[in-house]
């Protein structure tokens, strides 16, 4: 899973019919930081989360995929948490 | 999932039966802010997608549950052609720089 800030949404309407009724959102995954890493990916929504959020995204399919309640559909990344608060040991960052 | 832009077209004759009737796609990879990305991909597309649409894509064994029935050995499907993207950035973390693009080869099409 994946620390990432919701950066944008996408509108499609010509999508397979399994993302019908779901968000799209565009999220950038974060280091422990804050700071950027990589660039940013396209994640279906299953928490209703929004822009400027900072959220949990699970990247591998199965988990997305039940996540959003759609098993058996083409969906490897999905929104699955809001992060409220980062606890880490002191000199690990 | 990945955004990326359709930039050209791939045919293949002797090939897994399975992949019978999919059509092959070469997608650049692109930023929110619409700078090229990495290398360009061969994707499978389940949506009907045309040259210089901008797309997103999923890669893995979701690529092939893409085009059930007859899932096709692909490990990267078109899933969604893309109307709007609406990009809100926070100040406290700009855009990343785009990576270099993909080697081009003398003649290269696309």
């Amino acid at each position: 899973m994946l620390i990432a800030r919701v950066v944008g949404e996408l509108v499609s309407t010509q999508k397979h019919p399994s993302h019908e009724g779901r968000k799209l959102l565009l999220v950038q995954p974060l280091n422990l930081d804050g700071s950027n890493r990589g660039d940013a990916v396209v994640a279906l929504d299953a928490v209703d989360a929004g822009i400027g959020d900072r959220v949990l995204v699970a990247t591998e399919g199965f988990s997305a995929m039940t996540a959003v309640g759609r098993t058996q559909s083409p969906i490897d990344m999905a929104v699955i948490g809001f992060i409220d608060l980062i606890d880490l040991l002191p000199g690990v960052s | 999932m990945n955004l990326g832009k359709v930039v050209g077209r791939v045919w293949c004759t002797m090939k897994d039966a399975h992949i019978d009737g999919h059509r092959l796609l070469i997608v650049q990879p692109i930023t929110p802010e619409l700078q090229n990305t990495g290398r360009r991909i061969i994707c499978g597309d389940a949506t009907s997608a045309g040259a210089g649409e901008i797309v997103y894509w999923v890669r893995g064994r979701e690529a092939s549950i893409a085009l059930a029935p007859s899932e096709p050995p692909f490990d990267a499907t078109i899933v969604g052609i893309v109307d709007e993207i609406h990009v809100k950035r926070p100040a406290e973390t700009p855009a990343a720089p785009p990576k270099p693009n993909g080697r081009k080869r003398k003649g290269e099409a696309c």
